[in-house]
């Protein structure tokens, strides 16, 4: 009965679109422990920041996601504007959540998609990604750009919404409404998606709490959390909309979560154009950002997305800091899959939307001889690159070091 | 002159290359039903030959652990013991190629013999993914084999031979008999998916989870090798739910048997295609579950309604 099998599922596996190791013990097909491995894709964009001014942060923090991009922008940018005092102009602000509940409906849909195909409901993976390419053209229309809208700028955004342009908003929001009723259905009637979802990665309301779960991952819980409710920004504070939540505490009720939320988001998207006011789109914004620290809250499709901005007065940030919704998140993904199946296993992890390149900060270098953690000075990593690249029979004597002698 | 007829009808028509030919077009019905259903545009009519041949000229990776003799004959016993099965089921013909008196249970032993090398090509492979994916392959094996076995000796015992040709000229005698077993189809249908390694019972291969499983270590012409075997496994299994099931159409002109039979082939691919567009993958426990306790009672309901008929006629 004790036979135990170790299996790799990362940090290249077709069940995860991200590198990121989850070690599996199996005993039979029963998960026996889960050891989880974070940082295989580490880019180094806090740091990266600090060199750079703001408005050039701005595109990289965009860059830390490819898929809640905005959700970065906008928390930055919040974070930003609130160390420089900037009254941002109420049309701005629409704009910035109206293109906040687009992304959260791609984000949403996409995910439906993901959680089909990890359970081999390859079907609902095609319809849901055919109606996703409605926001997707939308958010191109709006914008300029299916992903990374590069559409904030401190004190506002880039471009104005025409209003030759809300009827094409409204139309897709009730085509996708009608999908969204149809994919709502499914999941309360078709019985093999119910019985791979009900019942699976369970997460009570106490562990949820715990463990800081954030997002739908946590009002799938039953923990009644929503920073967009709780701490108003954009337009938030002017739009009426309720927090969905669930008691299932499964995958099951992180699903139901997410097709609620995409019907509020329709009804905040209808809200915010009926309602959109008049005026400027944008604020002229100081070069040098005073000294100061902001920490911004941004309700991510995903999460609580946390941004902390520290300037010291240069047109540079002294320090960014980013907490992605996935991190918060993952601690409670080993909680889920404890006496879990392996077939489960790419359902539970799915279920979170993680988004494990958004929540690498950091990377530890593992020596397997002692398997102890070292880290690297900068200088170390170089020379060891070079002397890499050296056995293999490549000469790379031109590089020089950053101490300036020649390798 | 007989010896090299035989030859030609097991090697050109209806056998090797015809099945094969038929098992490529019917990967290309069941991927292009497949797409429609998902409202995607699907492959080419040539998708499946020209997969068939650039896999051939891929380069061929043997693991260093594994166990090379019985990696490059899984694929090959696995085509041998489909085409043998096919010589025995009577696909337009009233009789097929070798009849004799218990065929149905050779053919239906015949057509084990690719899920054992399934077991065996994974086992051998010694790669965690591909060794799970055999273990699960047998278990599966034990699920839904039972269950097609019953369904498809019921209309045997109606008609009271074992022997598939037997079956059609009984069937043939009474038209109309058939329908006592349609509820035998069903169970055939769910436990061909089962059989085919298809949605909702992919489990052995499921990519999510277990990448490949079974295949997940082979490649070039061993795995084009073991894609062909599973493609004519269809067919072939489709070709005994034909006949078994649907025995109708055998005494017309032979133009016309066959193309009533290749009418039949393609309704049961549609069939499982579109049963595998609309289901997910159920788990390893849960489809035991479902084959023991819904499909098993099920088939062993058409046995009893074929000796209740068989009584009363």
């Amino acid at each position: 009965m004790e036979h135990i099998v170790s299996i790799p599922v990362g940090p290249q596996h077709p069940a995860l679109k991200e590198p990121e190791s989850f070690m599996v013990d199996l005993q039979g097909e029963k998960i026996d422990a889960v050891r989880m491995r974070l940082g295989y894709n580490h880019r180094g964009i806090e740091k990266g920041c600090e060199q750079r001014s703001y408005t050039q942060d701005l595109y990289l923090v965009e860059r830390i996601c490819g898929i809640c991009s905005y959700a970065h922008s906008t928390a930055f940018v919040q974070a930003v504007e609130e160390i420089a005092g900037l009254e941002i102009p109420r049309r701005a602000l629409y704009i910035r959540t109206l293109v906040a509940e687009l992304e959260r409906i791609h984000s949403h849909l996409l995910w439906l998609g993901v959680a089909g195909h990890e359970i081999g409901f390859d079907t609902l993976l095609m319809y849901t990604w055919r109606d996703r390419e409605q926001v997707m053209i939308l958010l191109a229309t709006l914008t300029g750009n299916r992903v990374n809208y590069g559409l904030n700028t401190l004190g506002g955004v880039r471009r104005d919404i025409i209003a030759e342009q809300m009827p094409g908003i409204l139309k897709v929001m009730d085509s996708l409404e009608e999908r969204t009723k149809y994919y709502i259905e499914i999941a309360q009637t078709e019985e093999t998606l119910r019985q791979r979802l009900a019942g699976v990665g369970k997460l009570t309301k106490e562990d949820a709490l715990l463990l800081g779960a954030v997002g739908p991952t946590a009002r799938a819980s039953g923990v009644d959390r929503d920073t967009r409710r709780d701490d108003p920004y954009g337009a938030y504070g002017e739009v009426s909309f309720k927090v969905v939540t669930d008691q299932h505490c499964d995958v099951y009720g992180r699903t139901v979560v997410r097709l609620g939320e995409l019907m509020e988001s329709y009804s905040i998207i209808r809200q915010l154009v009926k309602n959109m006011p008049e005026g400027p789109v944008l604020v002229k914004a100081p070069r040098r950002v005073p000294a100061g620290e902001a920490v911004s809250r941004y309700e991510a499709p995903r999460g609580e997305d946390v941004h902390y901005v520290r300037g010291n007065g240069t047109e540079k940030p002294e320090r960014v800091k980013v907490r992605a919704p996935t991190l918060a998140n993952t601690q409670a993904v080993a909680k889920m899959l404890e006496d879990g199946y392996l077939a489960d296993l790419p359902i539970v992890i799915a279920a979170i939307d993680p988004c494990f390149s958004c929540t690498d900060r950091m990377i530890g270098i593992k020596d397997h001889g002692d398997g102890e953690r070292r880290t690297m000075s900068w200088d170390e990593v170089s020379r060891y690159g070079v002397d890499f690249y050296r056995r293999k029979g490549i000469d790379p004597s031109r590089i020089v070091l950053r101490g300036g002698s020649a390798a | 002159m007989i010896a090299a007829a035989s030859l030609f009808q097991m090697l050109i028509f209806p056998g090797f290359l015809f099945l094969v030919l038929l098992g490529l077009t019917g990967q290309f019905v069941d991927r292009k039903l497949y797409a429609r259903f998902q409202n995607r545009v699907g492959p080419p009519w040539f998708q499946p030959v020209a997969d068939f041949f650039k896999l051939l000229g891929k380069e061929t990776v043997i693991p260093e652990e594994a166990d090379g003799r019985m990696f490059r004959l899984a694929p090959v016993f696995a085509l041998g013991a489909v085409i043998a099965s096919s010589f025995y089921i009577p696909m337009w013909n009233v009789k097929s190629l070798f009849p004799f008196e218990g065929d149905l249970i050779v053919v239906l032993y015949l057509l084990l013999i690719p899920t054992l090398t399934f077991f065996l090509g994974g086992w051998y492979s010694r790669s965690v993914f591909s060794t799970l994916g055999a273990v699960r392959s047998i278990t599966q094996l034990f699920a839904y084999e039972i269950p097609l076995l019953i369904a498809v000796i019921s209309p045997a015992l109606l008609a009271n031979t074992w022997s598939i040709s037997g079956m059609i000229q009984y069937y043939s005698a009474h038209p109309g008999r058939w329908l006592f077993n349609l509820i035998g189809f069903a169970v055939a249908m769910v436990t061909l998916l089962g059989k085919l390694e298809k949605v909702p019972f992919d489990i052995p291969e499921a990519e999510t989870e277990i990448v490949a499983g079974t295949f997940t270590e082979y490649s070039g012409r061993f795995l084009a090798f073991f894609r062909l075997a599973i493609d004519t496994e269809a067919i072939v299994a489709a070709s005994l739910v034909a006949a078994v099931f649907l025995p109708f159409g055998f005494g017309l002109a032979p133009w016309l048997a066959f193309i009533v039979y290749l009418a039949k082939i393609f309704a049961i691919l549609a069939i499982l295609a579109l049963l595998r567009t609309v289901f997910a993958r159920l788990r390893l426990d849960q489809m035991i579950d479902f084959c023991w306790k819904v499909v098993a009672p099920v088939a062993f309901l058409q046995v009893l309604v074929d000796l209740v008929v068989k009584e009363l006629i």
